[in-house]
């Protein structure tokens, strides 16, 4: 018998005989809050991420510029601002290696946690969001849901191959403790809210 | 702000705190971050517990050694219980906390009383979307198909992620024996790599070591300076030794938080985005999966991703939850389906439904005899009340000793995400291990006279008078000595004047 065949076998031969229904997950969204941003913003930064408030210049930009002015190597997956690195010409995620800024459209964001997904088809090489030093990533405020039950029920984990919560920036604290950011992937994750450009992919 | 709980070591407390990262005003404690600045003194690491082939481990051997090094000690038992005290507080933030609990305990109980259905299904799923499927019946057959898969290309090093399996299955080892280079990334996991020491906690694999071991170990591996015990060059030292290794790997390797049967979808939790570097750079990742992982729906995987972190670090969410459908473009993706042992502890009565572990930690944290005794003094992979349950599967005669390493205090389940009855599974295994004769004598003999004494009233009348009597007149030095354990870091209470009996005879006696 293969191992397969011998695993299974064991697994029937073994099974529990109890009687349980698998349950249904009800939503738990009664009581949202009365700001999706708001309060999305007031997790992510329990979580270690920074959200840039829009300017009240009407610039909407003008924080990504602000961040990205002094970097020498930036890439760019957005159509909303331009990097020095494009990504169509990547042929392996090792040419990202020395990337200080990458800029990148989340799928949408959560409320409860303060998580943004992204996946391959907003990333074009997946390893652009751990291998640059920084992330900055663009979030359409109405692309914001509650929490996880409905997060769950979004249509990308069903049609994509790589998709990720980011919920800050990578952290450990394996000494004593002590927090720190940038463990082994991005040093500083930052959520500007912009809405989809008419350029932009759309869900 | 509310008053901060009260610290089990008020003396590590830090006066200044020169590493916090702020955010509106508030100090940031996410991840495993510690939710007060602590401070340690320097001391040599204890070390775990003696292992002599299949011996039964010593525990308490090694948890003696524990706790003879108070800045271990203290340090370890105060950062665990922050853990938990962190815990509490998203617990009390989320309403319907008690249902989740309930909820992901039934959704598990199901799925392993049905799990060759979603075996199946996940396989079906994974398949069709261009994921390899292989099966592994014991820790030495994942091995060998992990070798296999890397020798058919050519790789020659491992980059990879903490993976409680590949622990048990001494991935490892067998890979150092064959020739092919493994890296750590997750930071706790490369400081016991690179210390040749195993994890000693599920979650915070260095949670047993002061910043000045790490400085130690990474002077004599990385090149640091051993005087510089500042936590964020040692983080910053780390990350830029194992870059260069992330980049040049030949293939990575993830384990696997949970596996949905309904897409074939395999998701993994981290903080540091370790596991997907490990995951995006090389063109090939592997990934090893317990076959008690599954779950049906992603409807379900919602409950399990708000209780895991939460429960294990008191941090609403791991900074990384990534799902692997199928490999990207180019690429190539692997899964490894490995038993070893777990359909068989499904037909355990009493234990299968240890199996519905989603190994968060919860239960070490607030367990006082882990917290005192240090991960590595079980001897095992796995270590605290869950491993209590879990080793003695693997080998009874070895890990006989375990069972006994609890107060009973029932804490564990308590804060267990999924339901278990951790304290009970523990009480039980201390039954089956005397029906298999796999406790020491001193005990055996020590719990037979306990039973006699328990089932004669007037020879245990009789024993509790002489004992009070003995304990209010004899000498220090007789009550306090190496054999009584019970006399060991503690006074013994003060014998009463009268048993209950005796005052109950002479004030209430003869009245009806």
């Amino acid at each position: 018998m293969s191992s397969r065949d011998d695993i299974l076998a064991s697994v029937r031969k073994n099974l529990p005989r109890v009687d349980r229904p698998l349950p249904e997950v009800p939503l738990f969204d009664e009581n949202p809050p009365a700001s999706l941003l708001e309060a999305f913003k007031k997790s992510l930064h329990q979580m270690g991420g920074i959200f840039l408030d829009p300017p009240a210049s009407g610039d909407t930009l003008a924080p990504i510029r602000e961040k990205i002015a002094g970097a020498k190597i930036v890439c760019s997956t957005v159509p909303e601002i331009a990097g020095n690195r494009g990504i169509a010409g990547i042929s392996a995620p090792q040419d990202l290696a020395d990337v200080d800024f990458a800029i990148v459209r989340a799928a949408f964001g959560i409320v409860e946690t303060g998580s943004v997904l992204l996946s391959d088809t907003d990333l074009h090489v997946n390893a652009v969001a751990y291998l640059a030093q920084h992330l900055i990533v663009l979030l359409d405020p109405a692309d914001i849901v509650v929490n996880l039950h409905h997060a769950y029920r979004r249509p990308e984990f069903r049609d994509r191959h790589y998709a990720s919560f980011h919920t800050g920036p990578s952290a450990t604290a394996d000494i004593e403790g002590v927090l720190i950011h940038g463990a082994q992937g991005v040093r500083s994750l930052s959520i500007l809210p912009l809405a989809r450009s008419a350029g932009s992919p759309t869900q | 702000m509310s008053t901060p709980p009260a610290m089990l070591h008020p003396e590590l407390l830090a006066h200044d705190d020169p590493d916090a990262i702020t955010r509106d005003g508030q100090r940031l404690d996410h991840a495993e971050a510690a939710s007060k600045p602590l401070q340690s003194r320097p001391e040599p690491q204890p070390r775990g517990a003696k292992v002599y082939g299949n011996r039964p481990i010593d525990q308490a051997e090694a948890a003696a050694r524990f706790i003879a090094a108070p800045e271990h000690e203290k340090m370890h038992d105060e950062r665990l219980w922050d853990l938990r005290q962190k815990r509490d507080r998203e617990m009390h933030g989320i309403a319907e906390w008690e249902e989740l609990r309930s909820l992901a305990s039934a959704i598990k109980e199901h799925t392993l009383s049905h799990l060759d259905q979603y075996l199946e299904q996940f396989e079906d799923n994974a398949r069709s979307h261009g994921v390899h499927v292989h099966w592994a019946r014991d820790a030495a057959e994942h091995n060998q198909i992990v070798h296999g898969i890397l020798s058919d290309h050519g790789a020659k090093s491992l980059i990879k992620s903490k993976s409680m399996l590949t622990e048990e299955c001494g991935f490892r080892p067998y890979m150092a024996s064959v020739g092919i280079e493994v890296i750590e990334t997750d930071l706790g996991e490369r400081i016991q790599q690179l210390d040749n020491e195993d994890p000693s906690h599920v979650v915070v694999p260095a949670v047993h070591k002061l910043r000045t071991d790490v400085a130690e170990v990474f002077s004599r591996t990385i090149g640091t300076d051993p005087a510089n015990s500042d936590v964020h060059y040692l983080a910053e030292a780390q990350r830029e030794a194992t870059r260069p290794l992330i980049l040049k790997a030949d293939a990575g390797m993830t384990g696997c938080n949970f596996a949905v049967a309904e897409t074939g979808t395999f998701v993994v939790c981290t903080n540091e985005g370790n596991a997907d570097l490990s995951a995006n750079v090389p063109k090939l990742h592997i990934a090893s999966i317990g076959i008690e992982k599954i779950i049906p729906r992603f409807e379900h995987l919602a409950v399990f991703v708000r209780l895991l972190s939460r429960s294990a670090l008191g941090s609403p969410m791991t900074q990384y939850t990534s799902h692997f459908r199928g490999p990207r473009a180019g690429g190539e993706m692997h899964v490894v389906l490995v038993d070893n042992g777990r359909s068989e502890r499904l037909g355990l009565e009493e234990f299968w439904t240890s199996l519905k572990c989603i190994r968060c930690g919860a239960c070490m944290n607030t367990c006082p005899v882990y917290r005192r005794s240090g991960g590595l003094s079980y001897g095992a992979t796995y270590s605290g009340p869950i491993g209590l349950i879990i080793d003695p599967t693997f080998n009874a005669h070895k890990y006989s000793n375990l069972p006994f390493a609890s107060t009973l205090n029932g804490s564990c389940s308590n804060v267990c995400p999924v339901k278990i009855n951790i304290h009970e599974q523990i009480y039980a295994w201390r039954r089956e291990l005397v029906k298999r004769h796999e406790v020491p004598f001193a005990k055996q003999a020590a719990m037979k006279a306990a039973g006699e004494l328990l089932s004669h009233p007037a020879a245990y009348r009789a024993a509790i008078t002489a004992a009070d009597t003995a304990l209010a007149h004899l000498p220090r030095f007789v009550i306090y000595n190496g054999l009584n354990a019970w006399g060991r870091h503690r006074e013994v209470p003060h014998p009463p004047k009268e048993t209950f009996h005796s005052w109950y005879q002479a004030n209430r006696g003869g009245k009806q």
